[in-house]
């Protein structure tokens, strides 16, 4: 394939089309782990905060973030990590977050618990654990429906 | 050894072995939501070894992973504190919680480092290290004021670790040069911090604080080691020693 120098416009488009690797429903542009996008001299450089240190999408999330924009014809990529400032649940979109509610993911929210069931809505809710599935989530359970549920850590 | 490289080999082996110690419980801890959150705990801390021992390589010319898997004990800098085995589940709570309340406070020293790249480390970990504190804070309570079996299990655990947790308040050379060079704070100006920690959660958690500050010394500085990281090690570094350079 012929080199194409996508606009950052368009670059923004692709990596809006490339799923999380743990949570498909949101795509990395919703997470906000992609900081920054431009071109120097001819190399594209794409700037990705990771999410939690230890988080085992975060080279996941790279080498689809590679992948994408090389299927779109992009040749000179750098992919470049942004530690500071550090990724914060703050950065999901209000699209990200309204797409985790209705897969059943409650999202983050600054009072440290989920806000109701994403499935019933119910307020009468209990922690069951800190830690969930994955690193960004905790297990929570609502009073009512009686369901556990996933809740996206705010941090 | 240039000073930032020593601060990162300090950091990173902390969270490298306590994060292996931890992850030991897989598949093993009383209940499954704990099961996951070791797991949990362990994987923030692997995750910020690398990112600690990655800032050593850079010093140094190696790479994270020579210095976690190619080194041997007397050349690891890890506190005793985490490499002490991992005990009843109370033993491991209790550890925990004395090394998360140093190391938040460390973390938040180092945010303001007059070197960029460890204060974006620590700017990343802290976050992580404030739930891990938050949540160590909540078990000991919950099992120190709980049954006349758990208090006594907190209890002992306590007065076993007690020795080990001095010496991360315990200056040496390598501190007060980094403190002297705004690289990380200065371990006096840490205690504060860590003793109304360990004051207001022990505390309620109604355990008694041993009168005794004697506090073994020689794993920050490597030079005595506990026998536990050997055997610690053994495990931890058999693949890369038996098949030297293996990926998958």
């Amino acid at each position: 394939m012929a080199e194409v120098r996508l606009s950052e416009a368009e670059v923004w488009e692709v990596l809006g089309g490339v799923p999380d690797p743990e949570i498909p429903v949101i795509s990395l542009v919703d997470l906000g782990v992609i900081r920054g996008v431009g071109y120097e001299g001819d190399t594209l450089v794409v700037t990705v905060a990771p999410t939690y240190s230890g988080c085992p999408a975060t080279a996941v999330i790279n080498m689809d973030i590679d992948a994408a924009l090389r299927a779109a014809g992009v040749e000179q990529l750098e992919l470049r990590r942004q530690l500071a400032p550090p990724w914060t649940t703050d950065w999901l979109s209000a699209e990200g977050r309204a797409k985790l509610e209705a897969y059943g993911i409650a999202p983050p929210q600054p009072a440290g618990g989920p806000e109701r069931c994403p499935r019933c809505a119910s307020k009468n809710l209990q922690k069951i654990s800190q830690f969930g599935s994955t690193p960004c989530k905790a297990q929570w359970r609502c009073g009512d429906c009686l369901e556990p549920f996933d809740y996206f850590k705010c941090i | 050894m240039d000073p930032v490289g020593a601060l990162a080999l300090r950091m990173g082996d902390n969270a490298l072995i306590l994060g292996h110690r931890v992850s030991e419980w897989c598949g093993h801890a009383p209940v499954l939501e704990e099961d996951i959150a070791l797991a949990n705990i362990a994987l923030d801390l692997i995750g910020q070894a690398q990112l600690w021992l990655g800032l050593a390589g850079e010093v140094d010319g190696r790479s994270a992973d020579e210095l976690a898997f190619l080194r041997d004990t007397w050349d690891f800098r890890c506190l005793l504190l985490v490499e002490q085995p991992n005990g009843d589940f109370g033993r491991t709570v209790m550890r925990q919680f004395l090394f998360d309340a140093w190391h938040v406070e460390m973390l938040r020293g180092m945010c303001g480092s007059s070197e960029p790249r460890v204060s974006e480390i620590a700017q990343k970990a802290v976050r992580e290290v404030e739930y891990h504190l938050e949540r160590s804070s909540a078990q000991v309570i919950a099992l120190g004021d709980g049954t006349e079996e758990s208090h006594a299990r907190m209890q002992a655990a306590l007065e076993w670790l007690w020795p080990w947790a001095g010496e991360a308040l315990a200056a040496d050379p390598v501190d007060v040069a980094l403190a002297e060079a705004g690289i990380a704070p200065a371990v006096e100006d840490l205690r504060p911090g860590w003793e109304a920690t360990l004051r207001a959660v022990l505390g309620e958690a109604t355990l008694t604080i041993p009168e005794s500050d004697f506090a073994h010394r020689g794993g920050k500085d490597g030079k005595r080691h506990s026998e536990a990281l050997g055997h610690l090690l053994t495990q931890m570094q058999w693949l890369q020693r038996a098949y030297p350079g293996a990926e998958w």
